[in-house]
């Protein structure tokens, strides 16, 4: 560990927590429907979408009606992405001219970036034509992350309701989350990374003579040795910065390479890296600082904020010792860190991203829902790759997925709430809340459905040779771990991958994509209903017994709420992969 | 029916928020991107003797004594462009400590036998990275210039102003760009046949 590699991540921290408070506001303000600055060119632009879609959007709705409204509209967006890959070899914007893609490896991708989730079971640049990457992967980035900032937005509203049914109208939620807050940000930022030089064209792939001309050797069928000379290159080209950007700020992830954000032409330097790392927390971090203005306890924001900052210092520090420790393994190489040299554990890693910006990447992609990175997890050492598993344990709450992240933490606040009730021998109130059985029943829900559907399937995989155990790319513990790795990625709608496993087969294709269609509308569903059933009640005024959610103590029972579940739930199973991986390198031995 | 009136309200946001977002939005930045950055939308594209050889910031195989080695790459069959790939290997697996411990051997007899900087013989995640570490292009010097006919000084001088710092002076890593840093060496001297 540098000292240089400390100041990175604080400054990643500062600037973090320095854009919370006015983009929190600004987002309170665009969804209470207040005027903001971008209100005169926006404004009309909103207009024309209700007149052309048919929304009334003075319509407020139940809990129930905005639930099936979002379902309605991911069901409809899923089908719509599923037909533009089937058929995209008939479709424009495709130079390279790439087939329709295979009906499971379609299903799976349209679940996959329907729910958030962006996990790739294809190669982006020899798989997706530009009309399917743009229109079809990079809409459903936009779309899947307006849901999730709704869908937080309706659960702060809950909160601050006081006796209302009604939550709001969630076509006017998704439509102003997609013109205020992810578009202008997007416009701004492709523009940003295009400066880095994150390519942004529709040309074909680009032929180009090689420097040094290859030879190499390969023995044929009838084992004579042919010696073959590379004398070319195909650099693969795109419209990427566009998608880029909002692969990061929508926290979705889908990289438009196979490489996602190793890739020099989708972050191509240090501070095209920045960017990205910033996007992804941006929106979440705000989040909390919305929660403070609409339930009008800023402190409680920060709070929230601050249990959420520790678990992301613990993580990055833990990932950064490991990766920086490298591998013990690898004989007369020289992995001291120094002014010329990253040292550690590079294999995976990129020369200019180095150990700290690889790992610091790899920790906020994970605490959010993101999935992007810039270095392969696969490789990362034992506990470096296990920092990444844990987060999304976690439930992806650190900041966590744009909306996602804050509905997801908000649940554990009602839980922490209802121990420290509990503790106390009083009915727990969560800001004027009381918090009775039926809302812990459906916070309990919310709570289980991922780890339900990551240990199940994980379980079946690992005792089938036959379509489970043959994907797995590194034998020994390490195997386990990425297929425990893909089932928590899928059903915690993250994205990211160890990606050895060989994941585009039908097992693997459709029971990740059931993951992931559970993993979000499961957590949903329960999620809403609490928030329906919390909006139902008054406000109970502040008494003595009350547990106070303004500070340090609330923060860190909320951070022991989160760990407990966590590691209760998936600690044999970690311990068999990551942890005895671990002590058998330092042991020395290999697979 | 709420259902039917929800699904096609749904449908008719995905076509009209389609247009906007998957075919304006993206051809509006490619079109701003296109005047303001014309070199870095397309690439960063070099081209030596009229012929096109390369991006400036996508790794190129080198693996000629007389040029700078870049790091291994599990890209295709090696920095394929049109494949990007890490090698995905686990820190005990196997086939990682076999193909480093190769590397190494190979590389420590032209180097007089000192450790080898860790990124030149470990795959990036990339497979197209096209730096080095300082340290792991300085460790080649002297093969290099061997081969070159060229006094070691001149070619570690030629790598000291390749190095492009930490950006902002923080962040990232100092790097050596591979590609820009072997057109150098041909420029100074011819390569051997």
């Amino acid at each position: 560990m540098t000292l240089n590699g400390w100041i990175q991540i604080l400054l990643f921290l500062a600037a973090v927590a320095l854009v919370t408070v006015p983009l929190g506001r600004f987002m309170a303000a665009v969804f209470a429907r207040e005027r903001t600055w971008l209100d005169p060119v926006l404004g009309p632009i909103e207009r024309i979408i209700y007149r052309l879609t048919g929304v009334n959007a003075s319509h407020d709705m139940r809990w129930t009606e905005y639930g099936l409204s979002m379902l309605a509209f991911s069901l409809v967006s899923m089908l719509g992405l599923y037909a533009l890959q089937r058929l995209q070899g008939v479709l424009p914007f495709n130079p390279q001219g790439l087939p329709g893609v295979a009906p499971d490896l379609a299903f799976n991708t349209a679940a996959s970036f329907t729910t958030n989730t962006n996990w790739q079971a294809y190669a982006g640049e020899t798989t997706m034509s530009y009309l399917t990457q743009m229109a079809g992967l990079a809409y459903q980035n936009f779309m899947s992350a307006a849901a999730g900032i709704a869908l937080a937005i309706v659960f702060i509203r809950a909160i601050a309701a006081r006796e209302r049914e009604t939550l709001g109208n969630f076509w006017v939620d998704m439509t102003r989350a997609t013109l205020w807050v992810l578009l202008p940000v997007c416009l701004v930022g492709a523009l940003a990374l295009v400066s880095q030089g994150v390519v942004q064209n529709f040309k074909p792939y680009e032929r180009v003579q090689l420097v040094d001309p290859q030879t190499t050797t390969t023995t044929d069928a009838r084992g004579q040795t042919v010696a073959a000379t590379v004398t070319e290159q195909v650099i693969a080209q795109g419209p990427v910065a566009s998608q880029e950007i909002i692969k990061q700020f929508g926290t979705n992830g889908g990289g438009f390479f196979n490489a996602n954000s190793a890739h020099p032409f989708e972050n191509p330097t240090p501070l095209s890296n920045v960017l990205a790392m910033f996007a992804i927390f941006a929106i979440s971090a705000g989040l909390t600082a919305t929660l403070g203005q609409m339930t009008q306890s800023p402190r409680h924001g920060w709070a929230v904020w601050g249990a959420m900052a520790f678990l992301f210092l613990a993580g990055v520090t833990t990932a950064y010792w490991a990766e920086a420790a490298g591998n013990p393994l690898l004989a007369d190489t020289d992995q001291q860190s120094g002014a010329m040299c990253p040292g550690g554990n590079m294999e995976g890693k990129e020369a200019r991203f180095g150990i700290a910006s690889s790992v610091l990447f790899a920790t906020i992609t994970t605490d959010a829902s993101c999935g992007a990175v810039n270095a392969m997890h696969d490789s990362f050492t034992p506990l470096g790759g296990l920092v990444p598993l844990v987060n999304m344990m976690l439930g992806e709450v650190i900041f966590g997925g744009v909306g996602a992240g804050m509905y997801g933490i908000l649940i554990f606040v009602v839980l922490a709430v209802f121990i420290a009730g509990l503790m106390v021998g009083r009915t727990p109130e969560y800001l004027g809340k009381k918090i009775e059985a039926f809302d812990v029943q459906m916070a309990m829900l919310a709570v289980l459905v991922v780890p339900l559907v990551v240990l199940v399937f994980t379980g079946i995989s690992v005792v089938s040779p036959a379509f489970g155990t043959s994907s797995i790319w590194n034998p020994g513990p390490h195997g386990l771990t990425e297929i425990l790795y893909a089932y928590t990625s899928g059903a915690a709608n993250n994205g990211s991958a160890f990606a050895g496993l060989s994941a585009n087969t039908p097992w693997y294709n459709v029971t990740l994509a059931a993951s992931m269609l559970v993993g979000r509308f499961l957590v949903i569903i329960p999620m809403l209903a609490l928030a329906g059933n919390l909006a139902r009640k008054n406000l109970v005024p502040p008494s003595l017994g009350t547990f106070p959610v303004t500070t340090p103590l609330f923060a860190s029972l909320l951070v022991g709420v989160i760990v407990i579940v966590g590691v209760l739930t998936f600690f044999p199973v970690l311990s068999l992969g990551p942890i005895v991986e671990h002590f058998l390198m330092r042991a020395g031995t290999t697979f | 029916m709420a259902l039917t009136r929800h699904l096609l309200t749904a449908a008719r946001l995905t076509v009209v928020t389609t247009v906007l977002l998957g075919l304006v939005y993206p051809l509006v930045v490619t079109a701003v991107a296109q005047v303001l950055f014309p070199d870095q939308a397309n690439g960063q594209l070099l081209s030596r003797d009229g012929v096109l050889i390369g991006s400036r910031i996508i790794g190129q195989p080198f693996t000629s004594a007389g040029y700078f080695y870049s790091r291994p790459s599990a890209a295709g069959a090696g920095y394929d462009a049109g494949a990007s790939s890490g090698s995905n290997l686990g820190p005990t697996n196997k086939k990682l400590i076999d193909r480093v411990a190769g590397d190494v051997a190979r590389l420590r007899a032209d180097a007089g036998g000192t450790a080898v900087p860790i990124d030149l013989v470990t795959t990036s995640a990339s497979g197209l990275d096209p730096h080095l570490s300082p340290a792991a292009a300085l460790y080649q010097v002297a093969r290099v210039a061997r081969q070159r006919r060229l006094p070691p000084e001149d070619v570690r001088q030629l790598v000291e102003a390749h190095i492009e710092p930490r950006q902002l002076g923080v962040f990232g890593e100092p790097v050596v760009n591979v590609l820009l840093l072997n057109l150098a060496l041909d420029a100074r001297a011819p390569r051997p046949r």
